[in-house]
């Protein structure tokens, strides 16, 4: 079936709640309401409100009772409706979901699914455009999935809801309706921890993950055309890395370009520039190259199109890197 | 050892004109008509303004908004109810308060067209930056109310939320402290019935949200929010007190979002439309309409001047919001007090500059 990504996690949420009753989706408005972005949209009329809450407008309490029905036998899905408002629910996230297990020696865990709208790029209010990977990935303990494409999105979320660590599952608003593709109506799971090489090339390695990835995809296309051969890897998941792949792939071309939408000091891209110096210094060519947000505040939408990488500023990185 | 009662509680409900705009002559404020048509003129221009900003959105001139149709009382009763040295701390629904107060009408448009400039409030109206965050402008307000007092400033704070945002830890938070504290505090709930699609009753237990200030250990008061009178002498008397020292107040102002949560929302999904026209007999514009009218201040005519009046100075605002430009440039220039040279290095980058 062709749908876009809110459809495809739509579709896993129904399918995987039939199969494992334990699941839960709570959260602002994803009940009655069917979610703002309408990713809940049904869940409501069948589950029932004991399965889907609508719960009070508190982050902290959203995100503390779901560590709570976690640990006693639940698998909680609780949203957080903008991943700008998650900042309340940091403390429990941080302090409880990622040490339960540690804590108890493995008595407790924590199997939730925290699902994060991120991404920027839709003109939204201030604080509706975050993309804080780093502040999750810099915790021990947290899964971190991202994907890129609706058949992504159905098969991670598959294997993020039977996972038995917390999993903050980012969700690219920006790809939410941005095209469609096929989709496997029957349960599929796609590993997490596990990279997917989009295109392979042999001259510069582009890394990119969730809403980057559609931008880079035409960047990398207009690259190809001007004669640059691009491997693409689209990571899936951030945390576990898939380190492997990236080794393999920068091993071989030698250049690297890192894409990503949040800000440069302390991005993803720091720690993925520092792996590749540790591993493959011996095989670069160039500098690796980062593509991101500036440092600063996310401006309001009238001039945030200075602000994300867009497909110039990524392409003007890979002929950089290649030229080197 | 008998059970004995450690604490009893009390919370009242006012209001002045009630919905078919019969005044309680007891309770009315003696107010000069000037006030009385201050605020009418300023309820008409925030409905007409919100109507506006409305199409603008729709038709792709302004970018997400958030309506403020039928709260337009607690918003111009609670403002006019200050003094000039008070602050307010408002939500994103009340940024009309900022021309109440005097910031023109064109730069509260081009904060939702997408531009900082539009809060950059001048500070001299006491107006703190509306919040998108649900609760924090209240423990700021606790915050501010401290500072004012340490410099020995006797001014009251207001600070404004929806039902929705007192069950985040802040509100809580606010409310503790502003009671250990003694805060000059006026905690204004906008009780509008829905935050977004979830109802007041999933909200709370609670059968008021006025009686958690008594939790904190001061009173809490429930008014009619979309009766101007009762929202105005509210406020003012616990604007009064708090400047006298005499500690917070939690008024929880009942109304009805008339409107979707913002532009971005569709309320048809989560409620009836005989819940909204329940709300709309309550309409706050309408019975103040009334009152005036018996007062001898309101008729057709004067309706018909006004009206033409709000509308030009809406286009006119809108006019010169459009034709409003900010530089860029600005993005990296307010990080700090002082740009750093990495920061300068990525602006030059950002614009091809070297």
């Amino acid at each position: 079936m062709k749908i876009n990504m809110v459809e495809a996690i739509n579709l896993c949420l129904k399918q995987e709640m039939e199969r494992d009753k334990n699941i839960v989706v709570m959260g602002e408005d994803v009940g009655v309401d069917g979610g703002v972005f309408r990713v809940t949209d049904g869940l409501y009329t069948k589950f029932g409100r004991d399965r889907v809450i609508d719960t009070p407008l508190s982050e902290s309490g959203i995100i503390g009772t779901a560590i709570g029905m976690a640990a006693l036998g639940l698998r909680s899905v609780p949203e957080i409706q903008f991943q700008g408002f998650e900042y309340n629910a940091y403390h429990h996230i941080v302090q409880h979901a990622a040490r339960l297990r540690n804590r108890t020696r493995g008595a407790l865990n924590v199997p939730m699914v925290i699902r994060l709208p991120y991404s920027g790029g839709i003109k939204a209010l201030e604080h509706h455009s975050e993309s804080l990977e780093t502040v999750y990935l810099h915790i021990p303990g947290l899964k971190l999935v991202c994907p890129s494409s609706p058949y992504d999105a159905k098969g991670l979320l598959a294997s993020s809801l039977k996972d038995e660590d917390p999993v903050l599952y980012f969700e690219p608003k920006r790809l939410y309706r941005a095209f469609k593709e096929e989709v496997p109506e029957e349960h599929y799971e796609i590993e997490i921890g596990k990279a997917h090489v989009l295109k392979e090339g042999n001259d510069v390695t582009v890394i990119s993950w969730g809403a980057m990835t559609y931008i880079s995809k035409e960047a990398v296309a207009e690259a190809e055309k001007q004669g640059i051969s691009v491997e693409h890897i689209d990571l899936r998941t951030l945390s576990p890395c898939d380190w492997e792949a990236i080794h393999k792939s920068v091993s071989k071309t030698g250049r690297c370009v890192v894409v990503h939408e949040a800000v440069k000091t302390l991005g993803f891209g720091a720690e993925i520039a520092a792996r590749i110096m540790e591993k493959d210094f011996l095989s670069l060519e160039a500098p690796v190259k980062r593509v991101t947000a500036w440092d600063i505040t996310i401006p309001y939408p009238k001039t945030e199109d200075y602000y994300f990488p867009d497909k110039k500023r990524i392409l003007k990185g890979i002929i950089e890197t290649a030229k080197f | 050892m008998p059970i004995t009662q450690v604490f009893e509680g009390k919370v009242d409900y006012m209001q002045i004109i009630d919905k078919d705009g019969v005044v309680d002559s007891k309770l009315e404020p003696k107010l000069p008509n000037e006030l009385l048509e201050k605020m009418y003129r300023f309820m008409v221009l925030g409905r007409i303004w919100d109507k506006k900003c409305l199409v603008l959105q729709r038709t792709g001139r302004m970018y997400t908004y958030a309506p403020l149709e039928g709260q337009e009382a607690i918003a111009v009763g609670s403002t006019l109810a200050t003094e000039s040295g008070d602050w307010i701390f408002p939500t994103y629904r009340e940024s009309f308060i900022y021309h109440i107060r005097g910031t023109p009408l064109d730069m509260i448009n081009v904060a939702w067209m997408g531009m900082e400039d539009g809060l950059k409030i001048d500070p001299s109206l006491c107006c703190f930056p509306i919040a998108v965050p649900i609760a924090t402008q209240f423990v700021h307000a606790v915050g501010g109310a401290y500072s004012l007092r340490a410099k020995g400033i006797k001014s009251a704070v207001l600070s404004y939320g929806g039902d929705g945002s007192t069950s985040e830890g802040d509100f809580h938070d606010a409310l503790n402290f502003a009671g250990v504290w003694n805060s000059p505090c006026v905690f204004i709930v906008s009780n509008n019935q829905w935050a977004i699609s979830v109802p007041r009753k999933w909200q709370t237990k609670s059968e008021t949200i006025a009686q958690k200030a008594l939790a904190y250990g001061f009173k809490g008061i429930q008014v009619d929010g979309n009766d101007v009178l009762a929202v105005y002498s509210a406020v003012k008397e616990a604007a009064d007190n708090a400047r006298l020292g005499k500690g917070p107040v939690l008024i929880e102002a009942i109304t009805y979002r008339m409107g979707p949560h913002t532009t971005a929302d569709d309320p048809k999904k989560y409620r009836s439309e005989e819940e909204v026209a329940y709300w709309r007999e309550r309409d706050p514009i309408k019975r103040f309409q009334i009152y005036l009218q018996k007062k001898g201040i309101w008729n057709e005519e004067y309706e018909q001047k006004l009206i033409a009046d709000c509308a030009k100075i809406v286009e006119d605002a809108v006019t010169k919001a459009e034709a409003y430009t900010q530089d860029p440039k600005d993005m990296f220039k307010f990080v700090f007090a002082k740009m750093t040279k990495d920061t300068k290095e990525q602006m030059d980058e950002c614009f091809g500059v070297g």
